[in-house]
């Protein structure tokens, strides 16, 4: 298939890339751009470890063209550290084991993110709503639900903390 | 307050970052330059004979560099060296449906596909076997010629004396026991790179190189060795960081040698990643059990014998099985005190992907019988299910009738904790109809006391390196697969050197640097690889505190390392007398005047002035200890101790080991009478591990387990028809989901194993076994229907209690029947699409509407 350019904004860096139109956007990110954060875990849109964020919103990059991207803002697990530190939400997920082999962790980082976002104080069904639609197979799910928890707790620290320094 | 300033406490994977950040590198994330896509044909039929394979016209393809066949790689190899029964790619059957046939290299993943499409494979239909007990009277088209009767293995145990125990029992109970076919599904596929080098001499190929994912390196090495014909010292395997196992990487896989041989093939770089329906086809998994389970009990409950038979479809191929049946033999000892054992196990083949280890390896089925038969007894003769396992426990140390040596035993304070959190005594037998309790308890292996490969080699060595930087660079074999083996070796490292843990850097499963390890399976890194590295640690720690010594003018024994430094014994005080600003004076101060002296030259000469000293910064200590001594080094490594090998009679070599997991669990659960479901509330479980290095680790071993359990209990299983499997992917193969999980409650229990490093036992799989009783003993106390054929589904529920109403029972225990209604929602896979599939069971009424298509090639 005869290769078109693109324009993809991902995480916050305009790129022009010249793709098949039936590329598909996980593969893009992982063979053409290298960013092996993204994982392929199933063949039929599963499991959520190539979960990414297409305007804020969480979704699989397995079954998403390209090309049908352009103009919306890419975010990636790449993408979430924040300003070159572990966001919150990455140190808790360490801290409190939310990741084992770490392989959907990926796609929990995009799709926590999207909760935390939206809803900064979720409840515990919420937080269990949110988490089942990314499949994990070492953890059981408990301790990332005290992950997202403490990541949530650090924020509102962190919040009030620059609070008193801006005072 | 613990003696240890590293271990015991709960940290961060050391992989952590990475793997949250998505920098870390799973195989697939590999490339190579001129890298070439492998893709797999695969068997349509469950037992064929390959009368002819054309590859001419898929080679003919632009973009095709390489079609490989069976005899290009004709060597048998597999992971027992009893069950070399594999070829890479088939060479002249096929034994099940997705059977490896043929192998494409290619510039693309579509060209690969296309070119799949074009090779020509004649195939000429053989009789196939799916059920176990029907293949167990073959007489002709056996899976295997050499295994008459389509038996693998079958063993028959006696030990004690059963009849006599039988006789002096006040109640026999007796029952059938089935445990569907489970896999791993592990969120990783498989997948393999490979390349060759071109060797500066000759000129040809040379060394070759695999990344892999796989729990064994170094058996990978060897079975490349096997195949290629190469020596092993030619062969690097390299592991990256693998997502998840759980035994489905415990052995070589076939991608793994057909992309080496692919690569040989094409002469350049060859990956290959299976597709999640190709993972499922890989299998390896937890075998379909039947067990017939015969206890013979007293009025208080205490066991006087037992006799067990099981069968066991173990699909197309040996695998693990002989092990697999043999655990589900051994391993009815050891938990509790039994006088009197008879085993009869057989491993049976089947024209279906082959079994192999999945997480409690060979006990997690049998162990499902015998809890819920300890169930049935209490039930009947009106006992206290938790006091039945409480009469019967092991008076340790000692060893069972069977030969298992148990010393650490934290079974009992177990049983306890569960009891009292989940309030059994209270509430057990008092909650609201639909409701209720159930106990199981479970253990597992610290590893194998002997080694598969019949060697008596180490099975762990860990190899030390410390230079002038103060770094500790730590070489080990054993595998990271997520259960956390690096961030382990690095405790025990740091806590032996008493230095910070940021100071050590693990080196891990890499055959060309790191000294050879047995790999990750049956629970053994934490109990081996750890008595590794602690060796290892405590023979360089030898030549820091020699030297540090002389420095400080004391004996060796006065010098104390922790808190990353070094210090003199205060004899003055007790312990060390160290308060904790002494540690930070003493860190701030002999860091500092170090800094940038180590690489310049001896540190001793500018040491000399100062006259003897009462402490020292790690660096200084270990650059006294180079000028002394050289560069630091230190080797470590673990064979178990022969008391712990266990007895001599043939099978005997499997089960024994240098120590034992506990496990207790309690599950609250309530069912739907209208509907057949089952929701699990809670899990309280208790886990003896001897000593928890890093508890956020054990308590993400034991959650993970007893999910799985769960798993296993509730939805899990494997659906197939005519050898074809129903359901090949995520959606279909259902494991619970975030909203579906319970709360599990998980409770450390510490018996400080003699043995351990630390006193550490297994952590990571033995938790599993106990979590399916238990929630079938749960669903017996909420409505009274005893369940005994897992998963405990809707469908074997309500009809479980249609038949406790006194109405007709229908039959849902027979997997192969394809008139069985099902919850799942079968698809068949790929195959099934695009018309390939088995001819269906005649009965199906689907099969009138694809009569005709189904089967042709």
């Amino acid at each position: 298939m005869k290769k078109e350019l693109i324009e993809l904004r991902i995480n916050g860096r305009s790129r022009e890339l010249a793709v098949e139109p039936n590329k598909l956007l996980l593969d893009l990110l992982r063979q053409d751009l290298n960013l092996t954060g993204s994982k392929r875990g199933c063949d039929d849109s599963s499991c959520g470890s190539c979960t990414v964020q297409v305007d804020g919103v969480p979704m699989l990059s397995c079954t998403l063209l390209a090309a049908s991207c352009e103009g919306q803002e890419i975010t990636t697990v790449e993408g979430v550290a924040d300003r070159g530190s572990l966001a919150a939400l990455q140190k808790a997920y360490g801290d409190f084991g939310g990741s084992q082999c770490g392989f959907c962790t990926p796609g929990f980082m995009m799709t926590v993110r999207w909760l935390l976002a939206n809803n900064p104080e979720p409840t515990e069904s919420e937080i269990r709503e949110a988490l089942s639609s990314n499949l994990c197979r070492c953890t059981g799910y408990t301790q990332m639900y005290q992950a997202v928890r403490a990541a949530i707790d650090a924020e509102q620290t962190g919040m009030k903390q620059e609070l008193v320094e801006a005072k | 307050m613990s003696d240890f300033s590293v271990i015991g406490k709960s940290i961060a994977m050391v992989d952590a970052a990475g793997k949250t950040t998505g920098a870390g590198k799973y195989t697939d994330d590999f490339s190579l330059p001129g890298m070439l896509v492998g893709k797999i044909l695969h068997s349509p039929y469950p037992h064929a004979r390959i009368k002819r394979i054309d590859t001419s016209r898929a080679k003919a393809i632009d973009g095709v560099v390489a079609v490989v066949t069976g005899p290009d790689a004709p060597n048998p190899y597999g992971i027992l060296p009893v069950g070399h029964d594999e070829t890479a790619l088939a060479v002249e059957k096929v034994r099940y449906v997705g059977d490896h046939v043929a192998c494409v290299a290619a510039i693309s993943e579509q060209i690969a596909e296309e070119a799949l499409e074009l090779i020509d494979v004649e195939y000429e239909a053989l009789p196939a076997y799916f059920d176990p007990e029907e293949s167990m009277t073959a007489e002709t088209d056996l899976i295997h010629e050499n295994r008459p009767h389509n038996i693998e293995k079958d063993y028959h145990h006696v030990f004690g004396d059963p009849e006599k125990g039988f006789a002096e029992a006040d109640y026999v109970h007796e029952a059938r026991y089935i445990a569907n076919e489970v896999t791993h599904a592990a969120m990783e596929p498989h997948c393999t790179l490979a390349n060759f080098e071109l060797d500066p001499h000759t000129g040809q190929l040379g060394r070759l190189t695999v990344w892999s994912s796989t729990q064994v390196p170094y058996y990978l090495q060897h079975k490349l060795s096997l195949v290629l014909e190469m020596p092993m010292s030619q062969i690097r395997v390299i592991k990256p960081l693998v997502g998840g196992g759980f035994g489905g990487k415990s052995e070589i896989i076939p991608l793994e040698i057909i992309a080496a041989v692919a690569a040989r093939a094409a002469k350049a770089p060859v990956k290959i990643t299976y597709t999640r329906e190709e993972v499922f086809w890989a299998h390896r998994g937890r075998p379909r059990t039947i067990v017939d389970l015969k206890t013979g009990v007293k009025d208080d409950g205490r066991v006087t014998s037992v006799d067990c038979k099981v069968i066991q479809d173990g699909g197309a191929y040996c695998s693990y099985g002989v092990v697999t049946i043999l655990y589900s033999g051994a391993l009815l000892g050891a938990l509790y005190d039994i006088p009197n054992i008879r085993y009869d196990g057989y491993r049976v083949l089947t024209n279906k992907p082959a079994c192999g280890a999945m997480r409690g390896h060979g006990t997690v089925n049998v162990r499902f019988a015998f809890e819920s038969q300890m169930d049935e007894i209490a039930a009947k003769l009106d006992l206290d299910p938790a006091e039945v396992r409480r009469v019967n426990l092991l008076k340790p140390p000692t060893v069972t009738v069977n030969g298992l040596r148990v010393l650490s035993y934290g079974l009992p304070e177990c049983i306890d904790q569960v009891v009292t959190r989940s309030g059994w005594k209270e509430r057990k037998g008092k909650l609201p109809k639909g409701r209720g309790l159930g106990v199981a308890c479970s253990h597992y292996v610290s590893g194998a006391a002997n080694s598969i490969i019949r060697s008596d080699m180490p099975h762990s060595t860990v190899n030390i390196k410390i230079d002038r930087d103060g770094g500790v660079v730590v070489y080990t074999g054993a595998s990271e697969i997520g259960q956390g083996s690096d961030t382990m070796t690095a405790q025990v490292v740091a806590e032996v050197l008493g230095c910070d843990l940021s100071r050590v850097r693990v080196i891990a499963a890499d055959t060309d640097l790191t000294p050879i390890d047995l790999g990750s399976y049956s629970s053994r890194v934490t109990f081996m690889s750890g008595n590794a590295a602690m060796r290892a640690a405590e023979e360089v720690k030898r030549d820091i505190v020699s030297a540090a010594a002389k420095r400080m003018n004391c004996a060796p024994e006065d010098v104390i390392m922790r808190n990353d430094g070094v210090w003199k014994r205060n004899t003055t005080t007790s312990d060390i007398g160290l308060t904790p600003s002494d540690i930070q004076a003493g860190k701030d101060a002999a860091s500092g005047h170090v800094d940038g002296q180590i690489l310049r030259g001896s540190v001793l000469q500018t040491r000399k002035e100062e006259g003897p000293k009462e402490r020292m910064s790690f660096e200084e200590a270990v650059v006294s200890a180079i000028d002394f001594h050289g560069a630091l080094t230190g080797t470590g490594s673990y064979a178990p101790p022969i008391e712990a090998r266990g007895g001599k009679h043939k099978g005997g070599g499997v089960g024994p080991s240098p120590a034992y997991s506990y496990s207790a669990q309690v599950a609250e659960v309530s069912v739907d009478e209208d509907t057949g479901e089952v929701t699990v509330h809670k899990i309280w479980a208790a886990h003896d591990c001897g000593r928890a290095l890093n508890p956020v680790a054990v308590e993400g071993q034991v959650i993970g387990s007893v999910w799985m359990g769960l798993g296993q209990a509730l939805e899990e299983e494997m659906v197939w028809k005519d050898g074809l499997l129903m359901n090949p992917g995520l959606l279909e193969y259902r494991s619970p989901s975030a909203t579906e999980s319970p709360d599990i409650e998980c409770i450390i229990v510490e018996s400080i194993d003699p043995e351990g490093p630390f006193g550490a036992k297994e952590a990571g799989e033995g938790s599993l076994a106990a979590t399916i009783p238990a929630i079938s003993n749960a669903i017996y106390d909420a409505v009274g229907v005893r369940l005994r054929e897992a998963p405990f589904t809707p469908e074997r529920i309500l009809s479980a209690l249609r038949v406790k109403k006194g109405l007709k029972r229908i039959e849902m225990t027979e997997s192969v029947d394809p008139t069985a209604p099902t919850s799942f929602r079968e698809h068949g896979g790929s195959l099934w699409f695009r018309g390939k599939g088995p001819m269906r069971h005649l009965l199906d009424p689907s099969r009138q509407s694809t009569q005709g298509t189904g089967g042709e090639q």
